[in-house]
């Protein structure tokens, strides 16, 4: 029963995305437009180029997936939604993580397939690119899963969108540093199965420790 | 009064206020003079040292310094989620006002340790593993303080902080060692800091006389603090009402 809220949630989400589809797309148009104003500021020349692009597709999507996060549970909270979730039979736990999923499906599939995008116009290598690819794989949900906590927290606060950086973006620095890592560890030809495996872990990590808490955090902001 | 004393007689907001009253000069002359007895040590007992001159004293500040901001990060979280788990009032408090000594520690280590680069090493900052973890153990700290700042509502505020805290303190081992595994990968300082030389007795004394002035002054300030907020969560209190009382009259 308690799988069935998880999936019901998530759904719901979606179907509420579908209905604004342009504001769905706004974290992956940031994104873009955030990537591209790097050559602009550091000069054009490939050289540097392939190699500041790792880090800034991450740092990027980053603050993309961050953008997003204060929409998470606001509109819920606003219209009464999200209260009636918590009173209901079913388990914080799998509504937090549902809409952790929402968020990945809405925010990091997005910059998972714009991605490569970015990596042809930083003129990155196409073993570089997959690299790239399997850690945001990884990576994007962990970010998502961080973020529903700090969603959590924050919930209808005047302040609210900057305080959510503020809190969430320390704790992804591992993320940061495991994804960027991965990328740059293939291009000087050693193996990134050592920072993909770490990402994994982590992936695992967030996997069983976020929804708990962001759950915990949502019944400490409603009560 | 009669009753003994037990393990949760200081919880009670009023028996903390009169305690941490009784203590705090005591505290503070403790700080003050271990303060003193330390820097007179550092300052002209300590020999100087062979390769790095007298810029190595500003140690006796930025070591003790550095152990106080993690040390008071994790006992803030230990208050905090205390406070969260037992629903006590007071601990919540004493966590509140362990957050910006702690960020004050924190901020002291990184400027001292730009100090001491500088002449060292011949540059402020380098990325180094434990530069870097120390500057995100500052942002945990900001992070922590702009939350219960934010949350109007003092009993929604001690709680996410707690939980805020707790992811923090969760986090603080996975950030130092991905880090430091950075920081070894990109080979980004050459200068390594762990192959510390052997040090003279008397330098480990003066660090040790500063690490205690340090841990008076913060029981000092957070003490303080925390009778600050307990003034300012129990003014509806009768025991806050009848001393507003007293202290007017004497001031009469």
């Amino acid at each position: 029963m308690s799988g069935g809220v998880f999936m019901l949630v998530a759904a719901r989400d979606l179907r509420l995305a579908g209905r604004r589809r342009f504001e769905a797309l706004l974290p992956v148009v940031f994104f873009i437009v955030a990537a591209s104003l790097f050559p602009l500021g550091v000069g054009p020349e490939p050289q540097v180029l392939r190699q500041i692009a790792p880090g800034v597709v991450w740092v990027c999507a980053l603050l993309a997936a961050m953008l997003s996060l204060n929409t998470l549970f606001a509109s819920d909270h606003q219209d009464g939604s999200l209260e009636q979730m918590l009173l209901s039979r079913h388990s914080t736990i799998m509504v937090a993580a549902g809409k952790a999923l929402a968020h990945w499906l809405l925010t990091g599939l997005p910059l998972i397939l714009a991605a490569p995008v970015l990596g042809v116009l930083f003129d990155m290598r196409a073993s570089s690119i997959l690299t790239m690819e399997a850690g945001l794989i990884l990576g994007t949900p962990v970010l998502s899963l961080l973020g529903s906590i700090g969603a959590a927290l924050t919930l209808g606060l005047r302040s609210g969108g900057v305080l959510i950086l503020l809190l969430v973006l320390p704790l992804c620095i591992p993320v940061l540093i495991f994804g960027a890592g991965a990328v740059g560890s293939v291009d000087v030809g050693l193996s990134a199965a050592g920072h993909l495996s770490l990402l994994g872990a982590l992936l695992l990590l967030a996997l069983v420790a976020a929804p708990p808490a962001a759950a915990a955090a949502l019944r400490i902001s409603m009560s | 009064m009669s009753r003994s004393i037990r393990l949760f007689t200081f919880a009670a907001p009023s028996r903390f206020f009169a305690l941490s009253g009784f203590l705090l000069p005591w505290l503070w002359l403790a700080a003050i003079g271990f303060a003193l007895a330390g820097l007179y040590m550092g300052f002209f007992v300590a020999p100087t040292d062979a390769t790095q001159g007298d810029s190595y004293r500003i140690i006796f500040v930025h070591v003790p310094a550095a152990w106080m901001s993690m040390v008071l990060y994790l006992v803030m979280a230990g208050w905090a989620v205390f406070g969260w788990a037992a629903n006590a009032r007071l601990a919540s408090m004493v966590a509140r006002a362990l957050a910006p000594t702690g960020a004050m520690f924190t901020f002291l280590a990184l400027w001292t340790g730009a100090l001491w680069g500088k002449p060292t090493w011949g540059t402020w900052w380098v990325w180094d593993a434990r530069l870097t973890s120390e500057l995100i153990l500052l942002f945990l700290y900001l992070g922590y303080m702009a939350l219960v700042e934010s949350i109007d509502d003092v009993r929604r505020a001690d709680h996410a902080g707690a939980l805020l805290a707790l992811v923090g303190a969760i986090n603080v081992p996975i950030i130092y060692f991905s880090v430091k595994w950075w920081n070894t990968l990109h080979q980004g300082a050459t200068i390594s800091m762990t192959a510390a030389p052997k040090m003279a007795a008397t330098m480990l004394n003066a660090m040790l006389l500063m690490t205690i002035a340090f841990w008076a002054y913060s029981f000092a300030v957070v003490f303080m603090r925390t009778r600050a907020i307990v003034l300012e969560r129990e003014r509806q209190a009768q025991w806050v009402i009848d001393l507003a009382a007293r202290e007017a009259k004497e001031v009469k």
